[in-house]
Parts: C-alpha cells; structure tokens; sequence
C-alpha cells in the first residue's frame, strides 16, 4: 500500500502545508506539535492530536477548574475509584460497587437527532461497562428549544425515539431524567445520557496498557467512516448563526460526523465483555468513543508502561477506502479494546467468537516509551503518548457580564399576582399544563422501564430506584436535576440548587446520598461572560459537595453549545446517586392510602426569581434565585431515610418549579387520590414559592407524633397543613379542583404538540 | 437456558421465548431468530405437544416460524408503547392460562414497537370460533391489534404467544401487579414441570 504520509516522508518534507485550521487546532497548538516532534506531524499524527486536544477530549479550557473537585472534596469512605477513570466507582456495601456517570450528546443530537441521542446512550453504557460494570439501568435529562417551535418538533421526536431504540434494544430500563424547553436551548438541545453500572469488589477493570509483549485487540463493531471529526470538528465548535433555528436547522453540512448505532451489536459487546472480565481474560479495558482508536491508543498507553505498537492495517474495516487518519479519527460505535496477555489470546478471542463480536490484534505493548503505529510496515506515527493524551490546559479569561446586574435587579416582585382563589386556581392549571411541567407520559412511554426487572420506581418518579440484591433489599436510587434559568440569574447558586434538588430527590424515595457526576453544559469557552459562568458554576459545585459531603466521581464538559454568539443558559447537570437500605421501604411520590396527614417541611419565603411561575406566567427570568441552604438540605435527607426506614411514610414528593402547587397535583395525579389543605401564610408564595429544601409527605395514619419527634430530633421545620382523601385537590378558601381536571389539562399539552 | 446456536432441547418440560430485540429486530421482528439452530428442535417438538410461550418478541418468532397463526405489525401510532395494561383472559383452557379462570382481569404491563396483532379475516373468524384468541387488552386498544387479539394459541393450546409482559408482573414491588404469575403457574401445576 503506497500513498501513506509516514514519518520517514514527514521528516524529510518539513515546510509542507497542512489542515490543522480545519482539523480545529489553532497555529499555537500546531506549533506545539512540531515542537513536540522535532518535525513536521504525518496525516496521521495530525489527525490524533486534533481529536485528542479538542476541547471534547482534552477539557483544555476546564481543567483549571475541575481541579476544585478533588481539591475541595469531602472525605468519603465509599471512593474506591474518582475523577480521571472512565467513571467513578462507589463502594455501596454487602460487597457491591456502583459506578456511573452522565455525558453530553448535544450537538450530533441536534445535527441527526435519531441517531445523535441513540449513540449518546451507546457510548455513556461503554463507559459504564469499561469499568468493569454490568450496565443496570439509563436515564436521559433533554431540553429542547420553546415546545411549539417547528425545529422542536424535528428534534425532540428524532431525540426520543433514538433513545427508546437504542436502549430498549440494549435491554436496559430507562428510569428517569429531565425535560424542559426554554427559547435559550432553541439553536442548540442539550442531551445528556446516564448510565449506572453494578459490579462486586474487585471486578473493577483498569484502563492501561501494562506489561511489554501483552497484546492489544480491537473488539467488536468494524471501524467505518461514520462519525469521523465527532470530537473536534462537531463537538468543540459552534454551530454558524445561519443554521439552527430555522425550518431545516442542524447544520446539514456537517451530518457525516454523527455516528450510527447498532445496540444489537453492543448487547453482544456487553455480554461479551462481562464474560472476559469474568474469565479474568483481561489486563487493561478501553471503550472507545469520542477520538476512537486515537483516543483509546494513546490513553491505554499513555496510562500503562509507556509504549504500543499498533497496525493500523490490521483494523477491520467496513469501508476500505479508509485510510490511517480517518481510521483513527472515526467515531464507529460498539468496540472496545483490550490488553490481553499473550497466552489468553486464544481464550478471548474465543469468547468473542461465542458472543459473534469480531476481533483482532492490532499491536502490542512495548517499553519504548511511543507509540507507533504502522501501516503496512511503515510507521505513520511515532509520538509520545502523554504528549497527546495529556493536551494543552488553558487559564482562560473570564469575567463577570456587565449586564449581570441589572438582570439580578429585575426582580420578580414587581410581576402583577393573582388576587383571589380563581386566580390562583387558573396560574396552577397554567403551570400544569406548560411543556416543562405537564405530563411526560408522551416521552417516557416510549422507554421500557421494566427490563431486567428489578425497577422499583421510574419517572415520574423523583428518583429512579433499582433493586440490586433480592435477598438483602439493597437498592441504588438515582436522579438527575439542572435549571438553567436559575443558573442564568447566577451560576454559583443555580448549581448547587441542582446539585440540592437532585439530591433530595434521591433522598424522598428513602435512600442515602453517595456521590455526584456532573454533565456540565455551557457556551463558547472563548467568550470571558461564559467562561465566568463555567467557573461560578464549578466552584459552586464544589463547595456544595463539599458541604452535604457528597464527593464528585466524574463528569463531562459540553462547551460550544451556541448557536453565532448566542450562549445556552449555563446549565449544569447535577446526577447524584443514593444508596437504598432496603428497597422494600422505599417511599414514592403518589398519594396512596386516603388518609393521612400532609407535613411540608422546610422554611418557604417568597422567593419567585427564575421560578417556573415566572416564566410560564409571565415570560419573565430576573432577580435572585432561591437561595440554597445545604445544611437544611442534608438535616431534611437524613429525616426522610429514617422515616422511610421506620416506615412513617406513605407518600413523599420534593418540591421544586412550581412550588407546593405544582407538588400536590402531581402527587394528586399519581395515586389517584385527592387532598384537602389549608395555605400558611399567604396563598400565593405558599402555592408558587420554589424555596429549596422542602418537601411534603403523608404520614400514615397513626404515625403522626413518631414522626413530629423524628422531625424534631432531625431538626427540620414542619407544619401539618392538610390530609390526603378526595377526589380534589382543595385548597381551603381558595379553590378546588377535580381529578380529572387536573389530568386533563396534565395530559393534554404533549399528545397536542408532537402527535 | 437453552442456547440459541445449540440443535438441543437438553430435555426440557416446556420452554419460554422471551422477549428482546434478536437480531436487532433487523429485518423484520422475529425474522432472523425463526432460523436460529436451537429452532429446528423447538418446532417439531411443539407440534408434538411441548408447552412453549412467546413473550413479545418469543410471540414475534413463534409466528414467523408458523407455530402460531398471525403476525406482529407497528403499533399504530409508529411509536414504542410501555404501558400498563388491563388484559381479559379469553381462554383459560392453554397449557399456560389454566391458573386463570374464563374472562378474569389482570394487569399486565406491554412494552412493544411492533406489537399489532395482525390476521386475515378468515383467520380471525377461526381463531374467534375455536377460542385461540387467549388474551385481549380489556380497555383502549393500545397498538391497533386486530379484535383487541393480545396473545393466541395453536389448535391444540400448548404453544402460547403474547404481547405484554407476564414476567414484570410476579411481584408488587417491580411490576403494576403479581398478576402475571399465573402463566407460570399454570405450566408448573399442570404437571408438566415436577
């Protein structure tokens, strides 16, 4: 094979032009390559650098600040593996290990949304797996442009649907997550997928290259020339303002850099990798996603004794037109590599065989210190692996907008409030019916979450609940929670408010808050308004870990999501994951038994700023969001386990957008039972308030005073402000309103909008 | 567990196709699967009387490989469906239903893409007249099934097939209900199984 650019040719003609420009590396980072080198890089070189030292895979601009994950984070006994693995690992008892992790699929999703969101679950699941985990369960947080725009309904349709196919295919329940639209999304959707593995102690894999003579394969699918650039060209850049938002939107040009999935082919991967850890078949494990055979080559090497010889003729191919830079920049989904001493060779590739996974040694492990890659005997690259898995870091500039002040003195207070009961009654049915609070029926239907049978609460759920031991009763619970309006009045409080609701929405369901992963999704980090934003909202992240004693085990940075020079809101996505003491207790969030009385816990102040009133009502985002108290987040979390573990309650629901209001309608509507409360205070910031740290439960009848004193000894406010029963929701000298009403006007807007 | 890519039965008392996604659903549900090794034991072996039930995409196969009479469509509507779902007992007489009696509810959940019921006319006069029709959904028709048809069986009602999930209905705790065990139940006191 003649025509390859190697390094002898590379060495010998230095002046050559080359397209880093538009392989998305700057002239500084080009030189940098040179300088590396002592020469001029081959294609091929090029190509790897370029994925690898995109800000997707090198976090070059938001490395600076991730620092403060470690830097700050609380002391935690369950850390058997943190930040820097393909995800965290979390000792949750009884010999049981849980890892997981949340990823962004933004931009391919909204180029070909089918495809974009259906490898999105494919890659954070090869994530999950690399770890040495069964794959146990997905969820998906979405936000799409306003509900009505015409681009919506060809992205959230695409979007959904592509989940549905590909994790229902994969055989793995989907149990929650997020939807919400907001105009800020309109050029650029946010998809962030979820996955949680389980695997016992010491199942835990490594992502290394070790010991000279191993040998390296490359499983599973054939490598193709889908998804080539994903990283650089797709991911770390900004969609053109001419694009998006329009009839057509999603940058059509750049479509061929989206992936296509085959989840049948990565069920047979799963099952298959599960059965080499097993076998004991494996010295180092890489899935391969983002930068592909670059990305996995040079991490596995960069990690282990230094070296790898690889033969990039050797690759299977499904295209054989493909050359050495696009085999290593393709993004083919479904393959994974592994290190394999030589005498297990045989072993593992007759696994792979069993499972009809294809597989090939493509090189070796060496001491050189390089990694050298040949194509057809002749070396196309020679570099040392750190040098590209390491990347550039970036300290860059940021600074508070000027305009931030005078969106904080927009305050919410001025808006016109209902003034009586029918006025109040008409702004909760609004609420109710709004895209981002109606019924998801419409989305989630499309999931399968009953697969492998051990779901115990899915959405609409607060958090997602997995059985994990049948004997014990030892479960996970999971949730997922971001608000970018609150992040767009301030990032720092907007993020631990997610990190906050997320966490106590883990904690309604009766589990223990354990760890956080974050998918954290902003603008241009070239932009300094951005870039102070990103920061705010890391050190927010930070310090509220570090104050409910959550420790942060991974995440993911989405930055370029614009559309011209147009920012997203910032919107982190906060995942904790809670461990459940036995899952048979745990506390859902429909009013079952028609009795019993509703406690609201917490303090409520007025507090409108970013509130889902505000902006469903009155199209309004200014002021101040609520403010955070993580101490009362914590006391409130340690008092829900314990009556959950006493069995006081028999319904609780946190309260988020939409207050208490939009809580007792939801919590209406999933038991099919009704309630009768009376407001303290005054109606209005009793019904809409989003105070943080709330929640109402129903005690069950007879348990009132056992759980007055739990409350008392946990020290979390509390007023007993109604029972459960009926067929209404009543609000006592306000309103009342029927059932099914309020299913109704929940129902409706979805089915409505998108068929 | 019987292996797809085995020709052996390994001498069980009665076998259950699950659900899934074989072969991707590529091609067409069920399609590829019906050529399966393991297959051509299975075929012969409950056309001379072993209880086989076909779960969702088991159904899929067992009426691509003619075992059972009909085919699974798209859902009208052409999207996914998981729902939980009140079924009527139509049949109480199978290899598999026997626990139930005649006409008894039970809420089962569906969760299925291609899931509509789909028969010619005279098919489904036969079916109505010798009471294959096992299983119809009892409310709405959630898919456009042909008759309201959730699950069928042969002539001689010891093969089985069925849309919604019996097996995510055995405990209160993972499923909308237990009412599903009763399809298990019926094999195991039927005798068939010690």
């Amino acid at each position: 094979m003649t025509g390859a650019d190697t390094v002898a040719r590379a060495a010998a003609t230095g002046g050559l032009p080359q397209p880093f420009a538009e392989l998305g590396l700057t002239q500084a980072e080009y030189e940098k390559i040179v300088d590396t080198l002592g020469r001029r890089p081959t294609s091929a070189e090029l190509a790897l650098y370029s994925v690898m030292w995109s800000e997707h895979c090198s976090y070059k601009s938001s490395k600076v600040h991730l620092r403060q994950f470690a830097a700050k984070a609380p002391r935690s006994d369950a850390l058997l593996a943190g930040i820097g693995h393909n995800a965290g690992v979390v000792d949750i008892g009884q010999g049981y290990a849980v890892t997981f992790k949340i990823e962004s699929h933004n931009h391919p999703s909204y180029v070909e949304p089918h495809q974009g969101a259906a490898t999105g679950v494919g890659g954070i699941v090869r994530d999950i797996l690399a770890m040495g985990a069964r794959p146990v369960a997905v969820m998906d947080a979405l936000r799409f442009g306003p509900a009505s725009a015409p681009d919506t309904a060809r992205v959230l349709p695409g979007v959904v649907s592509g989940i549905s196919f590909y994790g229902n295919c994969l055989g793995l329940p989907n149990i929650g997550g997020e939807l919400d639209f907001d105009s800020s999304y309109a050029g650029n959707p946010l998809v962030n997928a979820l996955c949680v593995g389980v695997m016992r102690h010491g199942d835990l894999q490594v992502a290394q290259a070790s010991g000279p003579g191993n040998q390296v394969i490359l499983f599973g699918s054939t490598t193709g020339p889908d998804g080539v650039g994903g990283a650089s060209v797709l991911a770390s850049a900004t969609f053109g303002a001419s694009k998006g938002g329009g009839e057509v939107g999603g940058d059509a040009a750049k479509r061929p850099s989206v992936q296509v999935g085959d989840p049948f082919t990565e069920k047979l991967l799963v099952e298959c990798c599960l059965e080499l850890f097993a076998g004991g078949l494996v010295v180092g494990i890489q899935d391969l996603g983002a930068a592909g055979v670059a990305c996995a080559t040079t991490e596995l090497a960069a990690a282990g004794t230094g070296g790898m010889l690889v033969r990039l003729d050797e690759v299977p191919l499904r295209d054989a037109s493909l050359g050495p830079p696009e085999i290593l920049m393709s993004e083919s989904q479904e393959r994974m590599m592994a290190v394999v001493e030589p005498a297990r060779v045989d072993q593992f590739l007759g696994v792979c065989a069993k499972w009809d996974v294809r597989a090939a040694v493509i090189g070796e492990v060496t001491d050189t210190g390089r990694l050298v890659m040949t194509w057809y005997g002749e070396p196309v690259v020679d570099i040392p692996p750190s040098s590209a898995a390491d990347g550039p870091v970036y300290a860059r500039p940021a600074m508070r907008p000027a305009a931030q002040d005078a969106l904080a003195a927009d305050d919410p207070a001025a808006l016109p409030r209902p003034a009586d009961g029918a006025g109040l009654r008409a702004g909760l049915l609004a609420l109710l019916s709004s895209p981002g609070l109606a019924d998801k029926s419409w989305v989630t239907d499309q999931y399968d979450r009953y697969v492998r049978g051990d779901t115990v609460l899915a959405m609409p759920e607060d958090g997602g609940l997995i059985r994990v031991d049948e004997a014990t009763g030892l479960g996970i619970a999971l949730a997922t929670d971001g608000n970018g309006r609150y992040c767009r009045l301030d990032p720092y409080l907007g993020t631990q408010l997610a990190l906050s609701e997320a966490y106590r929405n883990v904690a309604v369901t009766g589990a223990r808050p354990l760890a956080v992963t974050n998918c954290l999704n902003f603008g241009s980090p070239e932009d300094p308004a951005v870039m102070w934003q990103f920061a705010e909202a890391v050190r927010g992240l930070a310090d509220g870990c570090a104050a409910l004693g959550v420790p942060v085990t991974g995440g993911n940075v989405s930055f370029y999501n614009q559309t011209g020079t147009v920012a997203i809101h910032p919107t982190p996505v906060i995942g904790v994951l809670g461990v459940h003491d036995d899952v048979r207790r745990r506390v859902g969030l429909g009013f079952r038994d028609a009795s019993g009385s509703l406690v609201l816990l917490g303090r409520t102040e007025a507090e409108f700023g970013g509130s889902a009133w505000a902006h469903v009502v009155h199209g309004h985002l200014g002021g101040r969001p609520p403010a955070p108290d993580l101490d009362a987040e914590r006391r409130l979390a340690a008092l829900l386990a314990a009556a959950a573990a006493a069995g006081l309650l028999s319904a609780a629901h946190d309260l988020s957008d939409g207050g208490l209001a939009v809580a007792l309608a939801e919590s209406c509507l999933r038991g099919g039972i009704g309630c009768a409360v009376r407001l303290p205070g005054d109606p209005f910031t009793a019904l809409f308030s989003e105070s943080a740290g709330r929640a109402v439960v129903a005690v069950r009848p007879g348990a009132e005073a056992a759980f007055g004193q739990l409350r008392d000894a946990h020290g979390v406010p509390g007023e007993n402000i109604g029972t459960v029963g009926g067929d209404s929701l009543v609000a006592s000298g306000c309103f009342a309103i029927p059932l099914t009403e309020l299913a109704a006007v929940h129902g409706q807007t979805l089915p409505a909008l998108f068929g | 567990m019987l292996w797809h890519g085995d020709r052996d039965l390994r001498g069980v008392d009665a076998a259950i196709l699950p659900g899934g996604f074989s072969y991707g659903d590529y091609l067409r549900c069920g399609a590829i699967a019906r050529f399966a090794p393991v297959m051509s034991e299975l075929v012969p072996a409950a056309r001379a009387g072993l209880p086989v039930l076909g779960i969702c995409n088991g159904f899929q196969i067992l009426c691509e490989a003619h075992l059972l009479p009909g085919a699974l469509t798209r859902n009208a509507g052409l999207k996914f469906i998981t729902r939980d779902l009140r079924l009527r007992v139509e049949n109480a007489r199978t290899a598999w239903t026997r626990a139930y009696s005649g006409g008894e509810q039970i809420v089962v959940p569906l969760k299925s893409g291609e899931g509509a019921y789909a028969a010619d006319p005279g098919t489904l006069a036969d079916l109505e007249a010798s009471g294959q029709v096992v299983l119809s959904y009892a409310g709405d028709n959630p898919n456009g099934s042909a008759a309201g048809i959730a699950g069928v069986c042969n002539a001689e009602g010891n093969v089985v097939g069925l849309m919604p999930h019996p097996e995510h209905a055995v405990d209160s705790l993972t499923g909308p209900s237990a009412d599903g065990l009763g399809f298990f139940a019926s094999v195991v006191s039927a005798g068939v199984i010690a």
